[in-house]
């Protein structure tokens, strides 16, 4: 039904674009040089004209008609429905929309709730017909109005191009708006949370254990949700990341940059690509799978007790996965050093190793921290490896050999499955994910920064 | 002369002398050992990405191929359709378990004890039931008549013949017992067991049963989850970088959308995830589980990927071009449209499926916004509840039988296909319209 008005919204519009471009040329008797605007501008301009108010109210309607439709319900609802707490109300109202859509209901359907899914059924049938009345008769409006303005004088160039201007920095500011989206939903359900939970608790508590919440006369029914050891299973694991993608990442841009013939580097920086290129979920199959039993056996063979979701496994297969992004920002970085400076090194009797040892190295300091950073803060918010290779279960330890869990592994296991939206357990995701947000954008920033004041340097 | 003797002995002393040459000596094996890493660390990646995609193929590619049996099925008339009415319904609900079960104990008419035939019926899928019912339905002729068909074997079995589940362990450790082994060795050496091209894996939904899953739901659900992210990234974007490369002032304002798009590049997928449950779901109240919204939150993922590259596609056009344009009267957006993005198009569309490419091999914020249903019927729609592949991966991975190991191994080697198919374009699409200017 919405995909034919759309559909028919948009043959009107088309229509009007040949009207409007007819009328122009008509107007003139053929000779566009009396036009202001080429014909197809005219005819651009009352397509606008049709097709943008009509469409914006299909979307003002499509966006507001699920709370229309339940204020009108819940206002003619009898009073003992709207005398429920919030909660009941939203649980009748939802019953009522799966009974009148057919859906699952909560219960055996009560005599209220049939008058109210009927209700529903009408008030829909009512407001799409309605809708479809008013965008067309605003799309015909727009369309006599737009051509009405058709006219040899006419700048109907500069009006399509302002419009067409708002259009540009309106999908500009579509970035900003995710923004604010990310920072106000996880602000907002983390202050939820922070209403149950004091952010002391959180921040600097060692018991980490959500999933106790399951009912409410339950022993500790609150939980524990003190995330100072998921902190530190995150940072094991980056760091046994870092360990691996650091010295294997700049090495290999090292020798790709300054000793790697061009033949050799043309076939081995593709490949060190499709590293970078690999999904994520398989690095995790790969890490439970293969990686995981492997360091196990040799632990088993040297004596060494090592649990099967050990964080070295996790770590390692992450790291690998990094390789690529240390290698190729470094490899950006080491070719910004000047020629010059390494001439000199050489022509002052330096060997290879000690130019890019003594020279191009502590100039290029600045971009390779940048990239750390950066690679950092992509460990930090890597899901799927941990969250099929690591543990679930909260353990405060430095050991690489034990399970740890990472605050991603904790937000994905808190929210998948089955979920009541106002427990502290799932709202304790959010506030993970605020930190998350926090800490790799602050790794962000800085990286960035110091990486343009670096590029500033030599340009 | 006593000069340049003296010269040439301190000469040789700092450079020929005995510490000297030892130094020498140090300082290239130092090189030679720093030139060893440089290799080492290339080893290291190398090794690790042919380890990967070895294990990957070792494990994944006999789940192309399916163990079958050739069974006589007697589609007798009184278990069928007793009172011959010839109605759908009828055969519809009809016991075809009961014609499986019947043709196996043909097989082995000395089999007996509760326990003995269902560990016999055991070996055979319950989709051979399935399959006769779709059989029927097709043709209702077949009722009274018997023939030889081919049904799918277990998933056990299955591995027994791929040499997954080994005969010289213990019985107590193995899936099959020893009775079962028999059965399938004797099948075999009847000529009864057949290895065909696995279609059900590319053809058919999830399932529980590993010999019945396959992946065609989640490339469905891929399919229209990623055209979602296009329809939103592509003019969303390219309109993005076309703004902020080619008309922007140089303010505050715009300094601040560059800073976001690049921070925005770097915030972990899993926190867009959050976002999606929190404003797409919650909010605006649109169904869990939809290409729909699933698309929605990739393209937000990918939107800064594409204003990237756009920019560094448009930065790339000579200023010459856009002179030429504005010389001979085009007005500023009519030289951008219709010289300068045409000529930058080739580079952004590189860009886009490199960010398509990111996208498709994304999963984690899928999860949040409930992708992760175990979801049997294809999807038929925008708002169906669907699953993708690596999604698909994930739920595989997560199954404990033998069979999926296999099974997940093949998902990821057709979206490694799928991704190498792409970056194979991109990097065509580059050679072929790449200018230098």
């Amino acid at each position: 039904m919405n995909l034919l008005l759309l559909a028919v919204l948009l043959a009107l519009a088309g229509a009007a674009y040949l009207l409007g471009r007819r009328r122009a040329t008509k107007l003139v008797g053929g000779d566009p040089r009396a036009l202001h605007s080429r014909p197809t501008y005219h005819g651009y301009y009352v397509a606008l004209w049709c097709g943008l108010p009509a469409l914006a109210l299909v979307l003002v309607w499509w966006l507001a008609q699920p709370q229309v439709l339940d204020r009108v319900v819940l206002a003619e609802a009898p009073a003992s429905v709207q005398q429920l707490p919030p909660e009941r109300v939203d649980l009748f109202l939802r019953d009522a929309r799966s009974l009148a859509y057919g859906g699952v209901t909560s219960g055996t359907p009560t005599p209220e709730l049939e008058r109210a899914a009927e209700r529903f059924r009408s008030l829909q049938t009512a407001g799409r017909v309605g809708l479809s009345a008013a965008a067309l008769s605003l799309a015909v409006a727009g369309l006599t109005w737009g051509r009405r303005r058709v006219s040899p004088e006419f700048r109907a160039r500069n009006a399509v191009e302002r419009s067409l201007d708002v259009f540009l920095v309106s999908c500009s500011t579509v970035a900003i708006l995710t923004t604010i989206g990310i920072v106000l939903s996880l602000i907002f359900e983390a202050a939820r949370f922070f209403a149950l939970v004091s952010p002391t608790e959180f921040l600097f508590g060692t018991q980490w254990s959500p999933q106790t919440a399951l009912r409410a006369d339950q022993v500790g029914s609150s939980g524990a949700f003190g995330a100072i050891p998921v902190f530190a299973g995150t940072l094991v694991i980056t760091i046994i990341a870092m360990a691996v993608a650091v010295p294997v990442g700049l090495m290999a841009a090292i020798y790709l940059s300054e000793y790697a013939r061009s033949s050799a580097r043309a076939v081995l920086k593709p490949v060190l690509e499709v590293l970078a290129g690999v999904p994520t979920v398989v690095y995790g199959f790969f890490a439970a799978l293969t990686v995981g039993p492997v360091i196990r056996g040799i632990g088993n063979t040297v004596g060494l007790d090592v649990a099967s979701e050990s964080a070295l496994g996790a770590g390692l297969v992450m790291g690998i996965m990094i390789i690529p992004f240390v290698s190729s920002l470094s490899d950006d970085v080491i070719s910004a050093v000047p020629q010059a400076m390494r001439d000199g090194a050489l022509g002052l009797g330096s060997t290879k190793s000690e130019m890019i040892k003594r020279v191009v190295l502590p100039a290029a300091l600045h971009g390779i921290v940048g990239a750390v950073l950066l690679a950092v803060s992509r460990a930090i918010g890597e899901t799927m490896i941990v969250v099929m290779a690591a543990g679930l279960a909260a353990n405060l330890t430095a050991n690489p050999l034990e399970a740890v869990t990472t605050v991603t592994v904790q937000i994905v296991t808190l929210l998948v499955g089955d979920q009541e939206f106002d427990s502290a357990k799932t709202l304790a995701a959010f506030a993970l994910g605020l930190v998350l947000f926090f800490v790799t954008l602050v790794l962000n920033v800085i990286a960035l920064r110091v990486v343009r004041r670096y590029r500033e340097q030599y340009e | 002369m006593s000069e340049a003797t003296l010269g040439q002995s301190r000469r040789t002393d700092v450079h020929t002398s005995d510490a000297a040459q030892r130094r020498l000596r140090r300082r290239y094996a130092a090189e030679r050992r720093f030139q060893l890493y440089g290799l080492f660390a290339i080893g290291i990646a190398l090794f690790a990405l042919g380890w990967l995609l070895t294990s990957i193929v070792g494990r994944g590619y006999t789940a192309f191929t399916q163990s079958r049996v050739v069974l006589e099925v007697e589609f007798a008339r009184d278990v069928l359709d007793p009172d011959a009415t010839g109605d759908r319904q009828v055969l519809s609900g009809a016991n075809y378990a009961a014609l499986v079960k019947s043709s196996l104990r043909e097989q082995f008419p000395d089999v007996s004890g509760r326990r003995e035939r269902r560990a016999l019926n055991a070996l055979v899928s319950s989709g051979a039931a399935f399959q006769l019912r779709e059989m029927v339905l097709a043709d209702p002729s077949l009722v009274g008549t018997r023939r030889a068909v081919s049904v799918p074997l277990s998933d056990d079995s299955d591995m027994f013949f791929k040499g997954f589940i080994r005969r010289d362990v213990g019985e107590s450790e193995r899936k099959l017992n020893d009775a079962q082994v028999g059965w399938l060795d004797a099948l075999q050496e009847r000529g009864l067991v057949e290895r065909v091209f696995n279609t059900t894996f590319l053809t058919s939904g999830d399932s529980r049963e590993p010999e019945l899953a396959g992946i065609w739901g989640a490339v469905v659900g891929t399919t229209l989850t990623l055209l979602v992210t296009l329809l939103l990234c592509f003019p969303i974007g390219v309109a993005a970088a076309v703004y902020l490369e080619e008309f922007a002032p140089t303010n505050r304002w715009t300094d601040l959308i560059e800073v976001n798009i690049n921070n925005l590049a770097a915030v972990p997928s899993i926190v867009f995830g959050l976002l999606g449950l929190a404003v797409f779901l919650n909010f605006f109240g649109l169904p869990r589980s939809a290409p729909l919204v699933g698309g929605m939150v990739l393209a937000l993922m990918t939107l800064p990927t594409v204003i990237i590259a756009g920019r560094a596609a448009l930065k790339a056009v000579p200023p010459s071009i856009r002179e030429a344009a504005l010389g001979v009267g085009a007005s500023p957006v009519q030289t951008v449209l219709q010289h300068v993005l045409p000529l930058a198009l080739p580079g952004i569309l590189t860009g886009t499926i490199i960010g398509m490419a990111r996208a498709l091999g994304e999963s984690a914020p899928l999860l949040m916004i409930g992708m992760v249903a175990f979801i049997v019927d294809i999807p038929s729609g925008l708002t169906s509840p669907s699953t993708v592949l690596p999604v698909q991966v994930y739920l595989w991975a997560d199954s404990p039988e033998r069979a999926f190991v296999e099974k997940t191994s093949a998902a990821i080697m057709v979206l490694l296909a799928f991704l190498i198919l792409m970056n194979l374009a991109a990097v065509l699409l580059r050679r072929k319209y790449e200018q230098k200017w």
